[in-house]
């Protein structure tokens, strides 16, 4: 009430602030980047055309228009390269999902079900990993995971093994990585659901005659469901583009869009090119934002 | 809590700590090798503190966290009261969208779209830039914290105060502000660890002689493990836990409700 | 706050044909009411019914779609919350949880020209008037729920307003402490000879408090007056049922040995009632007998029933009996007195009795 009777320059004031610079850093950046990825690549500085030509006024803008062009697209299509990297971020992305899921449920189920006075101290444990710096988390599994790594060495020590496995620079250094990072996203919001379901739900489902399993299949998952798919989709989307770990953990063999859109940019300087990946990640990752906005919703109702 | 509950938990946690942990334990080895555990030393942490350049870098990170965590803790509020107080304002869809879409977006067009952008304007790049593309994914977050506050807030006490005589800038200040200072400082330390934690964007908008923590930590990473990067590594652990414990001992204290 | 001189038959607060809409739903429809000065007035009714969004417009917190409201002949259409005259207890206390009591409590003093000696001076007082002497360091989840009732009574008298609108003030209390602060708030009342009104949906408090009861339903006013003519003389049967049980008899009017009126029931005619209500209404008229199970009493009387027994409930202070009449109606009977051994049980034919002004007569 009392803002609504705030004058109207401070009203619209509270509004437009955020709004103005989330259009000029966020939105506008976007249609750039979309007209970049219809540019061609040029030993520029800056490296593509053309440029906006801004002494130019309206001429500039129109010209600059009539020059674009698809060819950055059309590569894309012919190289077999960008397929399989859409395709293998998508499945990198859906596999470390999964394997989140089942990792992940159990975890916030024991932690929505630990004593009142133990779950803010669990809820800080796996806070605090988020909290600490993403880079440093995914370099501690290079030496975990490299052939001389502690894991090989410990599993040869333990005679598990005889050769060192390969595990660094493979699809599953990059699967563990991920869902080793995004761990706690895909915990928290679960947790939030779980904690304040009524724990006379279950009690009424055992009194009931239903069994452990029945329950959680019956009672626990549907009712948690908005939280999960919130979390799940809050892991994918990210993973999608993600840089570092497929970096950093898979290689330089491993294909996913984030990397080939460094690699464009940084190893090889095509600007339009590497517009054009960004653009192609967007549309990859459009739906499952849209389905994320509405798991969102659900899942704060859940929440009242 | 069963055993199932109790395994999952265990095994959960270890997953989550053991990389941790391993950094920890080896930053104290005497060895350049990981592997290879020949005695305690705390050597790299002399390393570590005569590497000028890190620290520099380190010093740059901070900078640039606590500038965008600011303009994103206002942006963020600002835009937290909006959508909580102005009802069903004529481009309300669209608001949203743009303020947690940054949140979703993947870090590497995030990046390259900003850089796009400044090198159109002819914006020379550097703190200023990576201050700017912080503080633009930092607003949804600190959004989403404040909000939730926000719509936890009894209404009637901010009627109260106007009921009272207060002006809105009176109640504003003495009232809403007062009470949403918990969730603020949250979101002022999620954009502030978000913003510290960052190599991607920082990576694409950056200039010459802007390099922030994440960038040079990167730069030694590719070269493979490296005990100085261990200690480092601990630090950081160290002092994020500290801000944890603190915030969450506060919050308890407080009665107030935790944050992420 | 200085108000325009008032000639004594002025009301302080008029409410004229006012209406607030929230989208197609009418939460007060065209309700004029006026308040006189050191008046206590209770809004009654079910949650729902418009009393709160009444309380609401007068505060200023809403704005009305039509009509007037004005305070002290002044209109208040164009005041914002914080500049009018008036104030509010809230519901839930709304006490400021990052303030002490004496901050609480301070907070309207400030911006009143006061120094600071005698904002002191008047917090003093005012936690005296509450009772709370030495709780002014007390952050307000620290007090009892009495207490913090106290303290937001105290916040909103502080300003001194001529008008002071509670909402639901005792609605957070447990009962004895309910019936305890029912005195305590008519002594703050009388002793300062402010307006008060009060938003409520307990009848009995309505009646415990107020000078006058006003029974709102669907943002209408049904009935307004004293609580003794609300609960003798209701002009609806909601009122009736609204402020305590009652039993609602079914019937047509009808005309005996030409000028003796009587009502025609499913179990007989009841010829001693009063004349007053439907006086002129022609015969074969729809009408409902309201009675007061209290007044309901065993054995014979001027109109004399006769039912089965059908269950008795010792309440300690009285005896409620359920009686099924021949046609199945179901009537309640409530004795303060225990009954005698020998009186009839559960099964048993019993006589009801009750006297001509026991009974009203509402339309159907």
């Amino acid at each position: 009430m009392s803002v609504s009777t705030a004058r109207p320059l401070g009203r619209w004031l509270v509004r437009a602030l955020p709004l103005i610079w989330l259009a000029l850093f966020f939105l506008v950046p976007f249609v750039i980047t979309l007209k970049i990825s219809f540019s061609t690549p040029a030993t520029a500085q800056p490296p593509y055309l053309p440029v906006i030509d801004w002494s130019n006024g309206l001429q500039g803008w129109r010209e600059f228009f009539y020059a674009l062009d698809l060819t950055n697209y059309q590569m894309l299509a012919a190289d077999s390269l960008y397929w399989e990297a859409t395709l293998s971020s998508l499945v990198y992305a859906a596999a470390a999902t999964a394997v989140l899921v089942l990792i992940g449920t159990p975890m916030a189920l024991a932690m929505a079900r630990a004593r009142p006075g133990l779950q803010p101290i669990l809820v800080a444990m796996v806070v605090v990993p988020f909290w600490t710096s993403f880079l440093i988390r995914v370099y501690a599994w290079i030496a975990i995971l490299k052939p001389e790594g502690l894991l090989n060495a410990t599993l040869l020590k333990l005679g598990l093994i005889a050769q060192p496995l390969e595990i660094l620079n493979t699809p599953l250094a990059v699967i563990i990585g991920l869902t080793y990072a995004y761990l706690p996203f895909l915990v928290l919001p679960l947790y939030a659901v779980l904690s304040r379901l009524d724990p006379a739900l279950p009690e009424a489902a055992a009194d009931l005659g239903a069994s452990r399993m029945r329950i959680f299949c019956t009672v626990t998952l549907p009712l948690a469901m908005p939280g999960l798919v919130a979390g799940a989709l809050l892991c994918f989307i990210p993973m999608v583009g993600e840089f570092i770990i497929p970096d950093l953990l898979g290689g330089s063999e491993t294909l996913m869009l984030g990397r080939m859109l460094w690699i464009e940019f940084f190893s090889n300087r095509d600007w339009p090119i590497a517009s054009a990946v960004a653009v192609l990640l967007l549309i990859l990752i459009v739906g499952p934002v849209v389905m994320f906005r509405g798991a969102e919703e659900r899942r704060e109702e859940a929440l009242r | 809590m069963t055993a199932f509950n109790r395994l999952a938990l265990t095994l959960g946690l270890g997953f989550l700590y053991a990389p941790i942990a391993v950094l920890v334990v080896y930053s104290f080895n005497d060895s350049r090798l990981v592997t290879v555990w020949s005695g305690f030393s705390t050597r790299w942490y002399g390393v570590l503190f005569n590497d000028g350049p890190l620290l520099a870098s380190a010093l740059a990170s901070l900078k640039v966290a606590a500038l965008s965590a600011t303009i994103a803790a206002t942006l963020g509020t600002l835009a937290a009261l909006a959508l909580d107080r102005h009802g069903r304002f004529t481009g309300r869809g669209a608001f949203t969208g743009l303020l947690y879409a940054p949140m979703v977006m993947p870090e590497v067009i995030t990046g390259l779209s900003l850089l796009l952008l400044f090198v159109g304007i002819e914006m020379e790049r550097g703190i200023p830039t990576i201050v700017i593309a912080h503080a633009t994914f930092g607003t949804g977050f600190v959004a989403v914290v404040v909000g939730a506050r926000l719509k936890g807030l009894d209404r009637s006490l901010e009627e109260a105060a106007a009921d009272l005589g207060a002006g809105p800038i009176r109640v504003f200040f003495t009232v809403t502000l007062p009470l949403l200072a918990p969730s603020l400082a949250a979101g002022f330390l999620l954009a502030f660890t978000l913003s510290l934690d960052d190599l991607v964007i920082a990576s694409f908008v950056s200039g010459p002689g802007a390099t922030t923590l994440p960038m040079r930590l990167y730069s030694q990473v590719r070269l493979g493990v490296n005990p100085e990067i261990n200690a480092a590594s601990t630090l950081l652990v160290a002092a994020v836990s500290l801000v944890v414990l603190c915030a969450s001992w506060l919050s308890a204290r407080k009665g107030g409700t935790t944050a992420v | 706050m200085q108000f325009p001189s008032l000639t004594p038959t002025d009301p302080l607060l008029r409410i004229d044909r006012v209406t607030k809409r929230f989208g197609a739903h009418r939460a007060v429809d065209d309700v004029s009411l006026d308040l006189a000065a050191g008046e206590f007035l209770c809004l009654l009714g079910p949650s729902g019914c418009g009393k709160s969004t009444l309380l609401r417009l007068i505060a200023g917190f809403e704005t009305p779609d039509a009509g007037a409201i004005m305070l002290g002949g002044e209109d208040l259409a164009r005041q914002p919350p914080h500049r009018r005259p008036v104030n509010m207890m809230f519901q839930s206390y709304a006490l400021f949880p990052h303030m002490s009591v004496a901050q609480n409590l301070a907070y309207g003093l400030q911006g009143l020209g006061l120094s600071r000696v005698e904002i002191t001076e008047r917090v003093q007082r005012l936690l005296r008037l509450v009772k709370l002497e030495g709780f002014e360091a007390r952050r307000p989840d620290k007090l009892s729920g009495g207490q913090r009732q106290r303290v937001a009574l105290a916040r909103a008298l502080a300003r001194e307003p001529r008008l002071l609108l509670l909402d639901e003030p005792l609605g957070a209390l447990d009962r004895a402490l309910r019936e305890e602060t029912q005195g305590e708030l008519r002594a703050i009342q009388r002793r300062l000879g402010t307006s008060f009104v009060v938003v409520t949906h307990d009848p009995e408090e309505a009646m415990a408090l107020a000078d006058r009861i006003v029974v709102m339903d669907r943002g209408r006013i049904l009935q307004a007056g004293p609580a003794r003519d609300l609960y003798e003389h209701p002009a609806t049967r909601f009122v009736a049922g609204l402020l305590g049980d009652v039993n609602l008899i079914a019937g047509t009017l009808g005309l005996e040995d030409g000028a003796t009126r009587g009502v025609h029931t499913a179990f007989g005619c009841l010829r001693a009632l009063p004349s007053l209500a439907l006086a002129d209404a022609a015969a074969g008229t729809a009408v409902v007998i309201a009675l007061r199970p209290e007044r309901l009493q065993l054995g014979t009387g001027d109109n004399t029933l006769s039912g089965t027994l059908v269950d008795a409930a010792y309440l300690g202070d009285r005896v409620r009996r359920q009686i099924r009449m021949t046609d199945g109606t179901m009537l309640r009977a409530s004795a303060s007195l225990p009954g005698n051994p020998g009186d009839a049980g559960i099964g048993q034919s019993i006589s009801l009795g009750f006297a001509p002004d026991a009974a009203w007569i509402l339309p159907a």
